[in-house]
């Protein structure tokens, strides 16, 4: 299987100001992304995330190296539409990716846009409205709808386009704790029943535990790659590149150099809960 | 407190006036106007007015809301028709200094007045039974013969629902700086007229950073979802006209007809 994203080498500069020195924003990431994964891109600000993801659907092209979305080379020209079908893209701000004012119209703007006859665009808004239980909402003014509803509503404007991958940018920085969880739980659904790749780009910690593969972001290059139990237990990596590691990690390393025999790779909390109590009914 | 302002307000309904197709309300609106223009007697205003009464009966919408429409032009209505009273030369009914009524001028001002008013409730009858993204997709539908003249029509189209869509967003954020702004002291409601246009510049410039920066987020967005113009792009919904539309035409066409027989007689 040819895999969905894969970046050689990739560079990329933003276009200066005038009379200065272009600074990279990427610098030779390689990395291949295998179809039906769950990665989680975590970095501190300005560490590279948004331009990585940019690259996914050639909103950016490489200033230098090149990346292949299930196996075109995004520079191709003549394959933007095949590209952008193939790998979705939902945003931070729910406000500014909506562009219809009925919901049902806001679903069908993708498969519109690349010419889907009228039949198969009423069954595919039906049926994403319905993978991101939004069905009751089809006829909805989006902005009367919650920030996490919004943002459900900008997923299944994606999955209406069939894609292989989405790309989430920090889509659940604006929203609330529930809402979060709304997102999260559509997006892992999404990855476990319709096996469609997601990579989450984010802040919070501990969204990464929901991952099959962390990467994280520093100065425009990979720090970090590896699964949640590997990455998230380096805490004084994840410090050094300027990150938090999750508070199930801090607890169990200093219980552990406490002299008490718990596994220090139980980030959920659940998890961790039960290893401890474990520890202490024996 | 901007909350309250209602905008194209559209009231749902399935009654034959919210069935019939964008287009041919568009149409007759258009009939409708020219019919009013046409119309030059009691008979025939009372013809007119008649037609408006059915439609708005038909459509079910609060007659009320109707006429609360006319407020904002209560003032210029006003002002035509005491123009048109005291400056219609005819027989004079009563004079005093440089006033004069006359008989001409009263029927030209009564009849300017329900002209102007019947114009303005059909056309709001119509905003209320249609929504706003219908209305726009008949605008497309009708003026696509300009493409040929190179008259940018689908971007048009677009840019118009794209502000109806981001009207209640702004709305909601000039609310959120004015709050935020009223908190530090700012008064927007008392002062003269150019105080309060003062008061109103701190508001004026977030707001308008943060329209750039949506303008500029959702153009990567519509982007990223293959938007590029109208070109090979199909629709979820197609207008067609239906039995219902052809209908109302008829009606219309009808309508318009009795007026201009009417006006030949002299009625
Ligand atoms: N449009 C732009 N023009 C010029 N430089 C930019 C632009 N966008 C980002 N940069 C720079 O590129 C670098 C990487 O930015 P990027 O937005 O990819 O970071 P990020 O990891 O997404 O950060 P954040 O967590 O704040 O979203 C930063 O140094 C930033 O200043
Ligand atoms: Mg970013």
């Amino acid at each position: 299987m040819t895999d969905i994203i894969r970046t050689e080498n990739l560079s990329y500069a933003y276009p200066p100001d005038e009379g200065k020195e272009p600074v990279p924003a990427l610098t030779g990431v390689d990395l291949t992304i295998e179809p039906g994964s769950f990665v989680v891109v975590l970095g501190h600000n300005g560490s590279g995330k948004s331009t990585l993801a940019k690259h996914m659907n050639a909103v950016l092209l490489p200033t230098g190296g090149r990346v292949l979305v299930d196996g075109i080379d995004t520079a191709e020209e003549e394959s933007l539409f095949e590209i952008r079908r193939r790998v979705g893209m939902v945003f931070q701000n729910p406000d500014n990716q909506i562009v219809a004012n009925v919901v049902e119209e806001d679903v069908a703007f993708g498969p519109e846009n690349i010419g889907v006859p009228t039949e198969e665009i009423r069954r595919r808004v039906d049926e994403s409205l319905k993978a991101v239980g939004m069905e009751d909402f089809l006829l909805h003014a989006p902005h009367m709808l919650s920030g996490g509803q919004k943002q459900r509503i900008a997923i299944a404007g994606v999955i209406a386009m069939a894609p292989q991958c989405i790309v989430l940018d920090e889509s659940t920085a604006m929203l609330d704790p529930s809402g979060r969880q709304e997102v999260l739980r559509t997006v892992s659904w999404l990855n476990r029943e319709q096996g469609i790749t997601i990579v989450l780009i984010t802040h919070h910690m501990n969204e990464a535990a929901y991952a099959h593969r962390v990467i994280v972001m520093d100065h425009g290059r990979v720090a970090m790659d590896g699964p949640p139990k590997e990455v998230l237990t380096r805490s004084k990596d994840l410090r050094r590149l300027g990150l938090t590691p999750p508070p199930t990690v801090e607890l169990l390393s200093a219980l552990s150099e406490a002299g008490w025999n718990v596994p220090l790779d139980a980030i959920e909390p659940e998890e961790c809960a039960q290893a401890i109590s474990k520890y202490l009914g024996a | 407190m901007l909350k309250d302002i209602t905008l194209g307000q559209y009231f749902p309904g399935t009654t034959p006036a919210h069935r019939l197709d964008p287009r041919t309300k568009l149409i007759l609106v258009v009939l409708y106007i020219i019919a009013l223009f046409a119309a030059e007697s009691f008979v025939s205003y009372g013809l007119m007015a008649l037609t408006l009464c059915l439609c708005v009966a038909v459509s079910k919408v609060p007659p009320k809301s109707l006429i609360k429409g006319l407020k904002p032009v209560l003032f210029i209505l006003i002002f035509t028709a005491l123009l048109n009273v005291f400056y219609t030369p005819g027989r004079i009914l009563w004079q005093w200094w440089i006033f004069r009524v006359t008989i001409e001028g009263i029927f030209t001002a009564f009849f300017m007045a329900l002209r102007i008013s019947l114009l303005i409730m059909g056309t709001f009858l119509m905003t209320y039974t249609t929504s706003p993204i219908m209305l726009t997709d008949g605008m497309e539908s009708l003026m696509n013969p300009l493409k040929k003249l190179h008259v940018p029509v689908h971007e048009l189209a677009m840019m118009m629902s794209i502000a109806l869509r981001f009207i209640p967003t702004l709305i909601e954020e000039t609310d959120k700086i004015m709050s935020a702004q009223k908190a530090r002291g700012a008064d927007f409601e008392t002062g003269s007229l150019l105080q309060r246009a003062k008061a109103m510049v701190p508001l004026l410039v977030p707001l308008f950073i943060s329209a750039f920066r949506r303008a500029d987020e959702l153009a990567v967005a519509m982007e990223c979802r293959c938007y590029h113009g109208g070109e090979g792009r199909t629709k979820l919904k197609v207008l067609r006209y239906r039995g219902i539309d052809y209908t109302a035409f008829s009606l219309g066409a009808l309508i318009l007809a009795g007026v201009i027989v009417l006006a030949r007689f002299g009625l």
